[in-house]
């Protein structure tokens, strides 16, 4: 009996995703457990291992294909010993659903020619206006889900759906998620002259236009889904929240003694804390005493968090994943160390779970390593504060109205400065500042 | 000595208590759940499902007084109230053994005995084999409520009854007082009336069922004094006593006069008390407002690793709102991220005759938010299912925002509503606008085209008026 391989669901809310590469081509032999493909959402890529064994005779979806519905069929394997027309006969079936399948990567091409040529104002109302979403979500080239509420809204505000992240099921933007957001500059075309065609490609802000050819030699690379989306959120939080940026330089030479101190402690339990782990509890904490920068804005809410869940910036291959320590203030810097540990480790293999990276009240981004000094962080949205942490170098300080060398990094907040006014984002940076020179605190 | 250590302790067997302690079996979490009286709480045993038998009763009985109406005779009809009150206790037992099955499928351990926190993660059960400790990470609060009391004459059991007496009467009431007209008030008014009662309804508010819609309210009075029912709104009950023979109650009519009345019975559903005494909530420093447990979204309480569900909590105290607030604790507990529940969803269901269903906000509401309001109304005698069954009496209004489309409130009142509401509560709950209503095909004769109607009326252009 053949066997239809179908896309599979590799989380629970997963409808689509890309066929990144096939691990094995027609006529090869597999067994259970041999990796097939690689399936790509849009913030993980996942191995899709054989359940089955057989020969694999077709392979109906190309690698690259993507908006591949979960379901479709991908591939048949033929059992052991099946002959050329058992191969062949699965394959109309087979080929129709993948014919339905074709028109999702048509869809945005199609939806992009149609939004040139409907630049018709929005009826203040009813029917039309539903429709008139679909174009500006579809131009962005993925499938955005939102409430029919949610997209008529969108169409009368003048609201790009793609610069939206859902808060509704299984991500779908809902009438709550649209309190607050800008009305794009170009979209009230609907409400301007009709004849603004033009102004459609720059009604998509996180779908930037197509680049220029300059002759200049070159190579385009499609992008991945973890770059779509790091795109879309970067340009939301940019366009939407006003970003402040406040920046102390912090004694460092008390928490590398107490570092030192500690490791030699645990070493016996297998622990190493790494100065990072420790900036994450110092965040946490501070994040704790200055309750008004642990907050999201949502419009007409402030929604105040009552624990630290800090995002950790974790650079992986082609692009960057911010896993979660939750609860950081109220968990011990060992335990932050080794479950810092782990998520970082899944996260290079591309395996964390959704809900180890979605959320978390605010986020920290070390780049020390490389050697920066200072730098300023985009804010990841919903969250309101992100702290950038320099290298921590040797430089000559005033201890005590005295020339001396001092082991200091320069750390830069940027607040979202709807939710968070200067003067908290300040204390909430003397404060860190604080406990990192005095780090007992984080300790008790 | 069994191992009383667990993920998760649910204290208060209710519906939200036990449904939250199945979903935490199902996610894998070793779960307890403490229970003073009965699995089940009030809802099954002593609230939602033993009145919905005696309501059944009553409109069998209904029925059987107007067979007439449908061409068949009957003769010599009259009732048991022991046997109705019976069938009702049957039903409910029926459904509680059910709930100690469920907990014993999912492995979910059942301490019988009064619970108490006392630090976070530890609670004593005392129960009748002693003093167990128990100790979990998590514990939610689902102590759900109780029926306030007149401060001037508490329930006696006898002649002054709350809802728990009036279950299981120990006769049936020549003429009954009912004191309040909430969903418990107007329910029990309904059924004893049904039974034959001669009923009297006084509410303290200027309408009957206050939190509906005043097209329901008024339509409600007029079907209620139809049926032989004497009505008092804005007015009090300034003394009631019990007597030998019966009760003597003084009340206070809204022109002010005061006049004293004779009753066999009183029962009073003036609303409820939650049940957060003696649990250890002051001594762990647990905030409540107004008696009830203050909670966040993912109902968390203040104190760490302790939440509160239901009745317990904010309003509304509906069954529904407590099962629903159930998953989404314990999925918050498991540590996956539920969806918060928006309370402008939840429907209201009250199964007194003709019976109202709602969901979202009355139309007065909605222009004291600001809403510029397209609202309508269809009667249900223009459906044919309706005048087929011989209950044309009852109408479908919805409210909209004139402005989005967006469905702000749905109000019915007649047959079977309480059936339909949840076609516009899973509409409103996945933001259909007023477009995706009216192209919907609604099926032939049923009594849920009057939502589509109610639909087309608010945009003025219903098809059978």
């Amino acid at each position: 009996m053949p066997i239809e391989l179908k896309m599979p669901a590799l989380s629970p809310t997963m409808e689509e995703g890309t066929l990144a590469k096939w691990l094995v081509k027609e006529g090869d032999t597999v067994k259970s457990g041999d990796l097939l493909a690689e399936i790509e959402t849009d913030k993980a890529t996942m191995e899709f291992e054989a359940i089955d064994e057989g020969v694999v005779s077709q392979i109906l979806v190309a690698e690259g294909t993507d908006g591949v519905k979960v379901g479709t069929v991908i591939a048949v394997i033929s059992g052991e010993g099946e002959d050329a027309s058992a191969k062949a006969a699965p394959a109309p079936a087979a080929k129709e659903e993948a014919k339905a399948a074709e028109p999702q990567d048509v869809t945005p091409a199609k939806a992009g020619a149609a939004s040139q040529s409907a630049p018709t104002p929005a009826a203040p109302t009813s029917a039309g206006a539903t429709e008139k979403a679909a174009p500006a979500t579809a131009a962005s080239g993925e499938r955005i889900k939102a409430s029919p509420l949610a997209k008529r809204l969108a169409a009368e505000r003048g609201i790009d759906l793609a610069t939206i992240i859902g808060t509704g099921p299984g991500g779908r933007i809902v009438k709550d998620d649209l309190d607050g957001a800008p009305a794009n500059a170009a979209a009230p075309a609907a409400a301007a002259a009709p004849a603004a065609a033009a102004a459609v490609p720059a009604s998509a802000p996180a779908a930037a236009g197509p680049i220029p050819d300059f002759g200049i030699p070159h190579e385009d690379t499609k992008l991945n889904g973890m770059r779509k989306t790091i795109a879309r959120r970067l340009t939301q939080s940019m366009q939407e929240a006003p970003h402040i940026y406040l920046t102390v330089d912090i004694r460092l030479d008390a928490l590398l003694k107490l570092r030192g101190e500690l490791n030699a402690s645990l070493e016996s339990r297998g622990v190493k804390l790494s100065v990072n782990d420790m900036l994450i509890k110092a965040l946490a904490v501070a994040l704790e005493r200055v309750p008004a920068c642990n907050v999201s804005f949502g419009g007409d809410v402030m929604r105040q968090y009552s624990r630290a869940d800090i995002s950790v910036a974790v650079s992986i291959p082609g692009g960057l994943i911010t896993p979660i320590i939750t609860d950081a203030g109220g968990k011990s810097m060992s335990k932050i160390s080794t479950e810092m540990a782990e998520l970082a480790a899944k996260a290079k293999e591309g395996k964390l779970q959704p809900n180890e990276y979605q959320g978390g009240t605010a986020s920290i981004s070390n780049m020390g390593m490389m050697g920066i000094k200072q730098f300023t962080a985009v804010i990841n949205p919903p969250q309101a504060m992100i702290m950038a942490i320099g290298a921590g170098e040797k430089r000559p300080y005033i201890v005590d109205d005295a020339l001396a060398i001092a082991t200091v990094m320069s750390a830069t907040g940027s607040f979202d400065h709807r939710a968070i006014d200067g003067a908290d984002g300040a204390l909430l940076m003397k404060t860190f500042k604080e406990l990192v020179e005095s780090p007992l605190g984080l300790v008790a | 000595m069994a191992d009383t250590n667990y993920d998760l302790i649910v204290l208060g067997s209710g519906p939200g208590g036990y449904v939250a302690a199945i979903r935490a079996a199902q996610l894998g979490l070793k779960t307890a759940i403490v229970e003073r009286e009965h699995l089940g709480g009030i809802c099954l045993n002593w609230g939602c499902i033993p009145t919905k038998a005696l309501l059944r009763s009553a409109e069998i009985y209904h029925y059987m007084q107007h067979a007439g109406d449908y061409g068949l005779i009957a003769q010599q009809i009259s009732a048991d109230i022991d046997a109705v009150v019976k069938r009702s206790r049957g039903v409910a037992k029926q459904l509680s053994q059910g709930v100690a099955f469920l907990m014993k499928k999912h492995k979910i351990t059942v301490h019988m005995g009064e619970g108490k926190l006392t630090a976070p993660g530890k609670m004593e059960v005392k129960g009748e084999k002693g003093t167990e400790s128990l100790s979990a990470k998590n514990i939610i609060v689902a102590t759900g409520a109780r029926a306030r009391d007149l401060p001037f004459a508490p329930a006696d059991g006898k002649r002054i009854w709350t809802y728990r007496h009036a279950l299981v009467p120990p006769e049936l009431p020549k003429k009954l007082l009912v004191i309040g007209s909430g969903a418990i008030g107007i329910e029990f008014a309904s059924f004893y009336s049904d039974m034959g009662a001669d009923v009297t309804v006084v509410e303290m508010l200027d309408r009957l069922v206050p939190v509906e819609d005043a097209d329901v309210s008024a339509f409600l009075e007029k079907q209620l004094k139809k049926q032989g029912m004497t009505i008092f709104t804005g007015a009090g009950v300034e003394e009631l006593k019990a007597t030998a023979n019966g009760v003597t109650a003084k009340i206070k009519t809204k022109d002010g006069k005061s006049e004293s009345a004779e009753f066999s019975h009183a029962i009073v559903a003036i609303g409820i008390v939650p049940n957060t005494e003696n649990i250890g909530l002051e001594a762990l420093g647990v905030k409540t407002t107004k008696g009830h447990i203050d909670t966040d979204a993912m109902c968390r309480t203040n104190v760490p690793g302790i939440w509160a569900i239901g009745d317990v909590t904010a309003p509304p105290w509906l069954a529904h709102k407590a099962m629903h607030e159930s998953v989404i604790s314990v999925e918050a507990i498991a540590g996956n991220h539920p969806h918060a529940m928006d309370v402008r969803n939840i429907p209201g269901c009250t199964y007194c005759r003709p019976q109202i269903a709602s969901v979202g906000l009355t139309e007065a509401k909605a222009k004291e938010l600001g809403y510029e309001v397209k609202a309508g109304t269809f009667p249900f005698i223009g459906n044919g299912k309706a005048i087929a069954l011989g209950e044309s009496e009852g109408f479908t209004k919805t409210v909209f925002d004139a402005k989005t489309g967006e469905l702000l409130g749905a109000h019915m009142i007649g047959a079977e509503v309480t059936e339909l509401i949840q076609g516009y509560t899973i509409g409103k709950t996945a933001e259909l606008v007023e477009d995706d209503f009216i192209g919907t095909v609604f099926p032939h004769p049923t009594l849920s085209e009057t939502m589509h109607e109610g639909v087309l009326a608010a945009f003025g252009r219903p098809l059978h008026i």
